[in-house]
C-alpha cells in the first residue's frame, strides 16, 4: 500500500504539471460543443477543482487564487459567477480550517479583529465594482493581478521570526500581541507588530481586491502581515486564514444578493477543492516542496495570461 | 525554576474560552452548512426535488452577467427564501449558513469583551457585526429589494 504513495506522488506531479493545457483542453473540447449535456460542466467543474485543491494545499496557496483565474479562464461562465463562486470555496477553506488555527491559538483574534473589519467593508465596495464592471475590464484586471501575485510567489521571501523592535502606538494601544507555542523548537514564543497603521491601510487594497476578483486574499495577507508587519510566519499564515472566513464573508453576501450564485457552479467547486485539500495534506508529506511550488507559480502564469489575454480580446 | 516557567508558559498560551466557542461554533456551523449543501445538490442534480429553473436551461444562461440572470429567475437579496422548496434555491440553505458564521461567531465573542472592559474591541467587533449584517441583508451593495 505504501508502495503506492511515491507512484501516486509521481503521477500526480505529471498531472498537476499538465494541468493547465489539459484543463484548458477538456474545457475548450467541451465549450466547442453546443449540444454539451448540461451535467458536463458541473463534473469537469468537480474534477478541476479536485486538482486545484490538491495543489493549493501542495504550493501553500489558498485555492481561491488559482480557482477565478483558471475557472474563469477556461469556463464558460460569466466573471459574476465565477468571482461568487470563488469567493465562497475560499470562505468554506477558511471556515474548515479556522475552528483547529484557534483552538492552537495560532490564528490571533486580536490581530484579526481590526485588520478584518478593514479588509470586510472593502470587500464590499470591490464587489460592488466587480457586479458594475463588463467582463472584459474585470478579467484584464484579474490577469494582470494574478500575473503580479505570481512574480510575488516568485521573488518573496517569508520570515519566520521577524525581528521587531517594539509595538508601535496602535499596536501598543490594541494590545495586539500573543504568546504561542512553538512545537518544532519547544520553545515559548512572544511575539507583536509594528508598522501597525501603515499594515492597517494596505488592508484597504487587498479587501478590495478580495471582493473585486473573488480571490481569498491569502497571497497578499501574509506578505503584509509577517514582512510588513513582523508577526511570526506561523501567526502571519493562520490568522490570514482566519481572516479569509471574515473578508470574504460580506464580499460574498453582495454576490449573493445579487443574484450571482449558481449552484451548480458553487457546489461542485466548493466539495471538489475540499476533497482535493485533503487528498493534497496527505500528499505533502511525501512531495518535494520545491517542485510544487514551481508548479503552482507555472499554473498561476498561465491562469493569468489567459484571463488577460481575453479581456485584451486577443484570445477569445 | 523550569517548572514555574513552563507554567507561566503554559498559562499564558491558554486559548481564552471565548476564542473556543467562536472555534467550536464555526466548526459545528461548517459540518452542518457542508451537510446540507451536498444533500440539497444531490436532491437538486438527480431530479428528486424539481428546481425554479431547470438544469438544462441553466447553461444558456451562466456565461452572462449576473443582473441577466435575475431577469430569468427573478430571485434577488432573500426572495430565494420563497423558493426553498425547489431544487436549486434549496442549496442557498447551505450557503446562507455558511456565510452567516462569521456573524454568529462575533455575536458570541461580544459578551466577552463587554465584560473584560475592552472597549477598543467592543466597538471594533460591534462594528464588524453591523458591516456583515448590512452586506447580508443587502443594505450594501444592492439586493434589498
Amino acid at each position: 500500500m505504501l508502495g503506492l504513495i511515491p507512484v501516486s506522488v509521481v503521477a500526480l506531479t505529471q498531472m498537476a504539471s499538465a494541468a493547465p493545457e489539459a484543463m484548458a483542453t477538456a474545457a475548450t473540447a467541451a465549450g466547442a460543443s453546443p449540444g454539451t449535456p448540461w451535467w458536463i460542466w458541473p463534473l469537469l467543474l468537480f474534477i478541476v477543482t479536485f486538482i486545484i485543491g490538491i495543489l493549493a494545499v501542495l504550493g501553500g496557496v489558498g485555492g481561491g487564487v488559482l480557482f477565478t483565474p483558471i475557472v474563469g479562464g477556461f469556463f464558460p461562465f460569466g466573471m459574476d459567477f465565477v468571482r461568487s463562486a470563488g469567493l465562497i470555496v475560499a470562505l468554506s477553506g477558511a471556515l474548515a480550517a479556522g475552528p483547529g488555527l484557534l483552538k492552537r491559538n495560532l490564528a490571533s483574534l486580536r490581530l484579526a479583529i481590526p485588520v478584518a473589519l478593514i479588509a470586510s467593508t472593502f470587500s464590499i465596495f470591490g464587489a460592488m465594482v466587480g457586479l458594475k464592471a463588463p467582463d472584459y475590464i474585470t478579467k484584464t484586471c484579474l490577469g494582470i493581478t494574478i500575473l503580479f501575485i505570481a512574480m510575488l510567489f516568485l521573488v518573496s521571501k517569508s520570515s519566520e521570526f521577524p525581528k521587531v523592535p517594539g509595538a508601535d502606538a496602535l499596536a501598543a494601544a490594541l494590545r495586539i500581541n500573543g504568546i504561542y507555542h512553538e512545537a518544532s523548537t519547544g520553545k515559548t514564543i512572544e511575539w507583536t507588530v509594528w508598522r501597525t497603521p501603515l499594515g492597517f491601510f494596505l488592508f484597504i487594497f487587498i479587501g478590495f481586491m478580495a471582493g473585486m476578483f473573488g480571490l481569498g486574499a491569502g497571497w497578499a495577507n501574509v506578505p503584509v502581515l509577517n514582512l510588513l508587519m513582523g508577526a511570526p510566519l506561523k501567526i502571519s499564515v493562520a490568522t490570514s486564514k482566519f481572516l479569509l472566513s471574515i473578508t470574504d464573508t460580506s464580499a460574498a453576501w453582495v454576490y449573493l444578493n445579487s443574484g450571482a450564485c449558481i449552484p451548480l457552479i458553487v457546489v461542485p467547486s466548493v466539495i471538489g477543492i475540499m476533497l482535493g485539500s485533503f487528498v493534497g495534506v496527505r500528499v505533502l508529506a511525501v512531495t518535494r516542496p520545491k517542485a510544487v511550488r514551481w508548479i503552482v507559480i507555472i499554473m498561476l502564469f498561465v491562469a493569468g495570461v489567459r484571463p488577460l489575454l481575453q479581456g485584451l480580446g486577443v484570445w477569445k | 525554576m523550569a517548572v514555574v516557567q513552563k507554567e507561566v508558559a503554559k498559562q499564558a498560551t491558554e486559548v481564552a474560552p471565548e476564542q473556543l466557542l467562536y472555534a467550536n461554533i464555526i466548526n459545528i456551523g461548517m459540518i452542518s452548512g457542508m451537510a446540507l449543501l451536498i444533500v440539497a445538490f444531490l436532491l437538486y442534480v438527480s431530479g428528486i426535488v424539481p428546481p425554479l429553473i431547470p438544469p438544462e436551461q441553466v447553461p444558456s444562461l451562466w456565461g452572462g452577467k449576473a443582473k441577466e440572470f435575475v431577469e430569468v429567475s427573478h430571485v434577488h437579496g432573500w426572495t430565494w427564501l420563497q423558493y426553498v422548496g425547489k431544487g436549486d434555491y434549496m442549496n442557498f440553505i447551505g450557503i446562507a449558513i455558511l456565510a452567516g458564521l462569521s456573524v454568529l461567531g462575533y455575536l458570541v465573542l461580544l459578551p466577552a469583551l463587554i465584560r473584560k472592559k475592552d472597549i477598543a474591541y467592543t466597538l471594533l467587533v460591534i462594528a464588524e457585526i453591523v458591516v456583515l449584517l448590512a452586506a447580508a441583508l443587502g443594505i450594501v451593495g444592492g439586493g434589498a429589494h
